[in-house]
């Protein structure tokens, strides 16, 4: 009984232990990031110094612009415009890219087919996109966001392709062992696979699918962060120009660290837990 | 019982095994031998119905067949008792009924604490241990086994055929095994069946009579010289025919 009891004790002091060992790797990963960014400040910080504040405006006249564009409306305006068009783009070139990757890795033909096109896509610049869209959709969210999905379509659409295409046979044959029906393998055998070569290519589209968004609204868009920038540009802001750049990497931060990495977590806890554990 | 009768079969250009026959009866374990190459693994696949013979008949009549297969082949993204509990979800058992089997079966092969480990988290003894649970938990009456312990170390090897022995001998699962090991097939089997050449063919079969318990290892060794003195068994062991093509 005693022992028993003392046992409890040392499990406990263990699970302890073990949170607090994660605390300290995770402030430790966290600080990690947050050595990097502040470093990062200070280089900025620095050249603003050296080369004056109108060639490069300093983080804190960045930030000061924020708040100028907050006071005035025009920030929120500007970030719901961008998100608006970057994640409709994004989740139209996501989900055309699945669908078409999925049947292009099942068949063979269909592979060799569509895959010279995607190269094609891949190859064509997003600023011939932005133009193209300008003469077909005319200055607009459209144009955006139809340059966004041609742009980021590829890049999906090889994700998708390449998870279909390397499904385990030998887990194919388990399944035929085992009688697993053709509903039960899509979603336990084929689907797990197919996500975790999804995701990188989601978060790189992610990203591909911000830049191209602000670049299409300094050509045409009245409105949005790029608009913003070519204002910026107009008016020589160059303190205003860094203040929209700090918002779309702010931005796309946040769309990657707070929506698709935890995500990602949700739906693979697989992969969140590393190395054997040791016998005993 | 399975029944092969005059099987061949090709695959491609190449004939991997020519005419032959063989059976296993309820409650019998059968062990395969013989040089890499030769279609063993081949002929493992034509009785779980994964291949179909070129010519002759495969008939299996036993109720449920389940097969552990030389990696442990689980589902990397799903945790060790829902591995265990595939077959039992495959055939529309309900969760809870489907998790509380798949419990006992991991206490019995001897993995009770690691309930929600994922695959990678087990060594690769416990990973063919989930491998067999998962056969067993469809409540197979006929396994098969391909060389299901060859990446395993002497210990975890001796343990995981400990294993298949209770389930010849205490429940009396019919198994269609193989191995490379003439020693492991001597231990576990009640007939050893020698298979060479290239198409493979069977050339020898040694039915095993001396009691699962009377067989320790000098037994075996033994034993295994005996058989080995055998002209067409050694010869089969020093063929070397061309790397497998199956």
């Amino acid at each position: 009984m005693v022992l028993l009891f003392f046992r409890g004790k040392v499990r406990i002091k263990s699970i302890e232990r073990e949170a607090m060992g994660r605390f300290i790797s995770t402030s430790l990963s966290w600080g990690g990031s947050l050595t990097g960014i502040l470093l990062f400040v200070a280089l900025w910080e620095w050249g603003s110094l050296a080369y004056g504040s109108f060639l490069l405006p300093g983080p804190r006249d960045a930030l000061a612009a924020i708040m100028n564009f907050w006071q005035q409306g025009e920030l929120w305006v500007a970030v719901w415009a961008t998100t608006w068009r970057a994640m409709a783009g994004f989740a139209l070139a996501a989900l055309l890219g699945l669908v078409l990757g999925l049947l292009a890795g099942l068949s063979h033909t269909l592979g060799r087919a569509l895959e010279p096109v995607s190269t094609v896509l891949l190859g064509i610049p997003p600023i011939a996109w932005i133009v193209l869209a300008i003469l077909w959709f005319g200055s607009g969210s459209l144009a955006a966001i139809y340059t966004v999905a041609a742009t980021t379509l590829p890049v999906t659409f090889a994700g998708a392709q390449m998870g279909a295409r390397t499904l385990d046979h030998r887990l194919q044959e388990m399944g035929d062992v085992f009688r697993v029906p053709l509903s039960m393998r899509l979603r336990d055998f084929y689907l797990p696979h197919i996500v975790s070569y999804v995701f990188p290519a989601l978060i790189t589209a992610l990203g591909v699918a911000w830049k191209v968004t602000v670049m299409a609204e300094l050509f045409a868009s009245e409105e949005g962060v790029g608009a913003g920038m070519a204002l910026a540009r107009v008016n020589l802001d160059t303190a205003g120009a860094m203040a929209w750049i700090v918002v779309v990497v702010a931005l796309l931060l946040v769309a990657e660290h707070g929506f698709l990495r935890p995500l990602q977590k949700k739906i693979e806890p697989w992969r969140q837990v590393r190395g054997p554990a040791m016998p005993g | 019982m399975l029944a092969l009768e005059r099987v061949s079969l090709d695959l491609g250009p190449n004939q991997i095994l020519s005419d032959i026959n063989l059976t296993v009866s309820a409650g019998e374990s059968v062990c395969l031998v013989g040089p890499s190459g030769c279609g063993k693994t081949s002929l493992l696949r034509l009785a779980s119905g994964a291949v179909e013979a070129t010519s002759g008949q495969v008939v299996n009549s036993f109720a449920t067949t389940a097969a552990v297969f030389q990696e442990p082949r689980l589902l990397p993204w799903q945790r060790m008792l829902d591995n265990i509990a595939l077959g039992l979800k495959a055939r529309g058992v309900g969760r809870g009924e489907r998790l509380a089997r798949a419990r006992e079966l991991a206490d019995r092969v001897g993995l009770a604490d690691r309930y929600e480990h994922f695959p990678h988290e087990l060594s690769g003894g416990m990973q063919q241990r989930v491998a067999l649970a998962r056969a067993l938990a469809v409540g197979a009456d006929f396994l098969l086994l391909d060389e299901p312990f060859s990446a395993l170390d002497v210990g975890l090897r001796s343990e995981a055929q400990d294993l298949v022995e209770q389930l010849v001998v205490d429940q009396g699962i019919a198994t269609l095994m193989v191995t490379h090991d003439l020693t492991e097939a001597l231990r576990l089997a009640h007939r050893v069946v020698v298979i060479s050449g290239s198409p493979g063919h069977v050339v020898f079969e040694h039915w095993v009579d001396t009691p699962f318990t009377e067989r320790s290892p000098a037994w075996l060794y033994e034993e295994a010289g005996h058989l080995l003195r055998q002209p067409v068994v050694s010869e089969s062991f020093l063929f070397h025919p061309e790397p497998e093509v199956a």
